[in-house]
């Protein structure tokens, strides 16, 4: 609050400031400019009226771009073939299961054994509210959803740093951080320091929205009480009969709490990409993936590597190696083509297409990320601690740990998300790892959180991005500088190609972007066929 | 910097990855396999290895592979083992600090003392054989 009484303090300023105080404001912008929280524009499937008789379209991958273009431009009339590299549909929309084997570049062989049921998702997890495509296929192809908890104001946030290394409760360290901050920002107001950009009339309002805000009393002071337990929670909870009263909890002082830097933490479930409602599929997120490969699984042709990608005034022709039989080489030819192959492997692919749209491809880095999923015996987070799905976060290499948000109170075993790890340092030393070992670590820094880990952990799975056969990476990571230069070559429908995937969207590694990219292109591409 | 858990965890880390480097070179003695050195984990930002085989283990492995041979899927990384390519020591300088295709620029996440370090390990292991180490200065002329 030093720029109080500098002219190019404004009013807009102030809001700017308040928001960044309540953590979302500054989450959205970084988001933003990461090209992370862009809206959804999807406003219906694609309409592809008076598709030629008997043209042909050759998809390549699996993954749901490819088969979202699959469903469409066949129920449209076109003649459509998909070629996959692996022996599954889904690409990124995988999740591992109990009798599941996965074999990642090296040659790490894990055998899952989770619990029936159990599963863990290696790829996307959540589906925020407004990602309309995603939520419409889902209803069109009868995918069951529940709420994914994002925000668990029971679940820690957590510093190996501060507080002795003790995990706090979020909404510890929520209210208090927003209780400080409004006492502040009242202080302030009451004394005059922000006169030049507020009436008395605004201030008179600012207060009481501080007040209610940061559960302030009269005084406008954050302190311990029965008022701010109402928000962060009692030291002894209210009950019943001639239980004992409640007792208030004691607010966390503001200079540890500013140190301990445990705010980074609060803001990311404000977000707009992360807010409520978010869902997953019940049963695992590949139900999305399952409930495609039912209406154009038999489309598919798997295990096909693609080597060549040539084009000619008249059609497409597509070189593949069919892995099942030895790598022998084969040819498919359509009409048209829609390439959803991720940039990491297509730039290694000799492709037919303009200098452009190549630069474009060979442009863009891969990003980092790892998960590992965990089988406890029991739900100890749930039985000891009240914490029904949501996510822990620390700074631990692991980042964070997130509870199923399902079958709560269920007895037996569970699978935890026990480290989600990307773009940093920590997420390529995990990949560096062997799949043991990343398990082994995550079990040992989750123990520095849960003190059960020790003793309920059963058997785990991790996977590493770079080293999954089929992707050589996570995500398109785009720049701005990148995007300004690149991505509209990358868009073109190129002679009679196409790209999709989440790499040719906004909203990089997200489902959304790939459904969103692959739709925008099909259209495009039905436009020039039956122009 | 005090010290403080992280910091201790991390020494004690680096420890163990001291105690596993040293039974590897046991190990590449006498033949066998070297996958028994683990990374170890960086505190913030950037990449805290210093030695260069300390970062090819934390880093590079990652999909080059412990021995550098490079890996097979849908696409390829390229094996560095016995590589003309490394020859020239600002390709390789270049490309940690740049990236190509899919591979990430690291520039921002090592220092030049660092990406120095890297390169003249794996120009030097995994059957290369260049001598003519690069520096620090190198690679701050290879920077923007």
């Amino acid at each position: 609050m030093t720029h109080e009484n500098t002219p190019a303090f404004t009013r807009r300023d102030l809001l700017n400031m308040i928001g960044t105080a309540a953590g979302g404001g500054a989450m959205y912008q970084a988001m933003t400019s990461l090209g992370f929280a862009a809206e959804s524009n999807f406003s219906g499937p694609p309409q592809l009226a008076g598709a030629k008789k008997g043209s042909s379209v050759l998809i390549l991958g699996a993954g749901l771009a490819g088969m979202v273009a699959a469903l469409e431009l066949r129920n449209a009339g076109y003649k459509v073939t998909i070629l996959e590299y692996n022996q599954r549909a889904g690409g990124r929309c995988w999740s591992i299961r109990g009798g599941d084997t996965f074999t990642e570049l090296g040659g790490g062989v894990q055998h899952c054994s989770f619990a029936k049921g159990e599963y863990f998702n290696a790829g996307p997890w959540r589906i925020p509210y407004h990602h309309h495509a995603v939520l419409h296929y889902c209803r069109q192809l009868g995918v069951a959803l529940e709420p994914f908890v994002q925000v668990n104001y029971n679940a820690w946030v957590h510093s190996s740093t501060a507080y002795g290394g003790k995990p706090q409760r979020y909404r510890h360290v929520q209210a208090d951080f927003q209780g400080h901050v409004a006492e502040l920002l009242g202080k302030a107001t009451r004394q005059g320091s922000l006169d030049s950009v507020l009436t008395q009339e605004d201030k008179e309002k600012l207060l009481e929205g501080l007040r209610r805000w940061g559960a302030l009393d009269s005084e406008f002071r954050y302190r311990e009480s029965i008022a701010t337990s109402a928000w962060r929670g009692y030291e002894i909870d209210p009950g019943g009969g001639l239980m004992p009263p409640a007792k208030p909890s004691k607010p966390l002082e503001l200079g540890e709490l500013l140190q301990s830097r445990l705010w980074r933490a609060i803001a990311a479930g404000q977000a707009y990409e992360f807010q409520s409602t978010m869902f997953q599929p019940v049963g695992g997120m590949d139900m999305i993936a399952k409930a495609f490969a039912k209406q154009v699984g038999n489309l598919i042709r798997y295990q096909a590597r693609v080597t060549r990608i040539e084009q000619s005034e008249r059609g497409v022709t597509v070189t593949f190696a069919d892995e099942g039989r030895g790598g022998a080489l084969q040819q498919e030819k359509a009409d048209w083509c829609l390439c959803t192959i991720p940039l990491s492997i297509l730039s290694q692919i000799d492709i037919q297409i303009g200098a452009e749209m190549q630069a474009a491809i060979n442009a863009v880095p891969y990003g980092s990320s790892i998960k590992v999923g965990l089988q406890f015996k029991r739900r100890f987070w749930e039985e000891d601690e009240h914490i029904y799905g949501g996510i822990t976060y620390t700074d631990l290499p692991i980042s964070r740990i997130s509870y199923p948000s399902t079958r709560y109170g269920a007895s037996g075993p569970a699978v935890v998300l026990g480290a989600y790890v990307f773009d940093g340092p920590n997420s390529f030393e995990f990949g560096a790892m062997a799949p043991e070992e990343r398990v082994r670590r995550a079990v040992e820094y989750g123990s520095q959180i849960h003190p059960q880990y020790a003793h309920e952990f059963d058997n785990g799975m991790s996977v590493a991005w770079y080293r999954v056969p089929g992707n050589h990476g996570c995500y398109g990571k785009w720049t701005d500088a990148l995007r300004d230069q690149h991505y509209k070559a990358l868009c073109q429908v190129d002679g009679r190609i196409a790209l999709a995937g989440e790499h040719v969207s906004h909203i990089p590694a997200w489902q959304e972007g790939a459904i969103l990219s692959s739709l925008d292109a099909i259209r495009r591409l039905h436009a020039r066929a039956t122009a | 910097m005090t010290m403080n858990a992280r910091n201790i965890q991390y020494l004690a880390s680096a420890i163990t990855v001291l105690a596993a480097v040293a039974a590897q070179s046991a190990q590449a003695q006498s033949g066998t396999a070297a996958t028994s050195v683990q990374p170890v984990f960086s505190v913030g930002p950037k990449f805290q290895q210093t030695t260069g085989e300390a970062i090819y283990r934390s880093l590079c492995q990652g999909c080059h592979m412990p021995q550098g041979e490079g890996a097979k899927g849908a696409g390829t990384y390229p094996s560095l083992a016995r590589n003309n390519k490394l020859e020239a020591g600002g390709y390789a300088v270049y490309l940690v600090v740049n990236g190509q295709r899919g591979m990430p620029p690291f520039g921002e996440m090592m220092s030049d003392g660092q990406v120095a370090e890297v390169v003249n390990y794996v120009r030097t292991h995994f059957g290369n054989n260049f001598t003519d180490a690069v520096t620090a200065a190198d690679v701050k002329q290879v920077r923007r």
